[in-house]
């Protein structure tokens, strides 16, 4: 298979290693002189310097006879026109996005893209699968403002458990937004929700909060 | 009309006070609130801080009642990915977006995405300019 990788990142410098093993023909384009010349002398000029959104570099590339076509740059934006431009320019009939912001999942899918890989879910469901002792995650950062959105697992003996959040001390700034329940439908928490083991409740903190909501939830 | 522009350059904040001259209300997206400087004194309309291709910030911008979504940010990616959430997502009436790369245009054109590629009309006028010339 002919295979064009956008971006020559780190991502793009192990995939297309990968696939080069697999016997396939790889070019990568990569904008950066820098690494453009870095990767072609560690793995033969199979790169080119070029902007994987602009036609014409795609066209001296021979995108119009690429079996497949994926984008691995750290933009959604600009992974979501390259392989915009492979399918409706140069006919490829199977475009990849990495996507970085959970939200683009379901609108690259709208767009036409045919399969997109969410690196940041993937990397917060491995760490959570193998760190199953944690009770926060970090799920959001909301920039410049202090805040994040984090994720409170309550654990099975907590001493919370059954008690209803009114009586829970929560840190100033913290507002807890939602209450998902395992084979449940999410709740809005009131004052009058009992917590149950295993809840994972969705709060919105101040990052110095962070560590006494955590406190406040799991009663540890 | 309530429209709703990403970026607020010298275009995007020109626009914002032409549209309100004509009776438009205006809610202008920015990544950078420093922006916001170029917008005109008079300006009533809503500034907004955030990414515009981000849903959530174009919901709370309001481009679920939008009857127009004009994309003017330097990035011509950021301009047509934010232009199809408003249009293909929203279902927003008229979307608009700016492309400075003439092919990517014509693309962008077929697939819905009204465009405007000030490279080519900027070209024409400039040699329309210099062949008048002399005349």
């Amino acid at each position: 298979m002919y295979i064009i990788v956008v971006g020559g990142g780190r991502v793009g410098y192990y995939l297309a290693k990968a696939l080069l093993d697999e016997g396939h023909e790889v070019l990568i384009l990569e904008k950066n002189a820098t690494f453009a010349r870095t990767l072609s002398d560690e793995l033969g000029s199979i790169c080119v310097r070029g902007d994987g959104c602009e036609a014409t570099t795609m066209a001296s590339v021979g995108t119009n006879r690429a079996d497949m076509l994926i984008a691995v740059t750290g933009d959604d934006e600009d992974n979501l026109v390259s392989c915009q431009l492979a399918k409706h320019m140069f006919g490829v009939p199977r475009t990849v996005a990495r996507i970085r912001n959970p939200k683009n999942e379901n609108i690259f899918k709208k767009l036409g893209i045919d399969v997109i890989v969410n690196t940041t879910n993937l990397i917060l469901e491995s760490i959570e699968e193998e760190v199953p002792t944690h009770t926060l995650t970090r799920l959001h950062d909301i920039r410049d403002k202090g805040l994040e959105i984090v994720e409170v697992k309550i654990p099975p003996d907590a001493p919370t458990i059954g008690r209803p959040l009114k009586e829970l001390t929560l840190p100033e700034g913290s507002v807890l937004s939602l209450v998902i329940r395992k084979a449940r439908r999410p709740i809005v928490p009131s004052g009058a929700t009992i917590l149950q083991a295993e809840d994972q409740v969705i709060a919105v903190t101040a990052h110095e909060s962070e560590e006494a909501l955590r406190a406040a939830l799991s009663g540890q | 009309m309530k429209v709703v522009i990403m970026g607020c350059g010298r275009v995007g904040a020109r626009l914002a006070s032409l549209l309100e001259q004509d009776g438009h209300t205006v809610t202008i997206i920015d990544i950078d609130s420093y922006s916001f400087r170029r917008l005109s004194p008079d300006f009533k309309g809503t500034a907004l801080v955030g990414n515009g291709i981000d849903e959530d910030i174009l919901r709370s911008a309001g481009i679920e009642e939008a009857g127009a979504f004009v994309a003017l940010t330097q990035g011509d990616n950021r301009n047509v990915m934010a232009s199809q959430i408003a249009k293909h997502i929203f279902g927003v009436p008229r979307a608009i977006c700016r492309i400075y790369d003439p092919l990517r245009r014509d693309m962008y054109e077929e697939l819905g995405v009204e465009t405007v590629s000030p490279t080519t009309i900027f070209a024409q006028m400039l040699r329309e300019k210099l062949e008048s010339q002399g005349e």
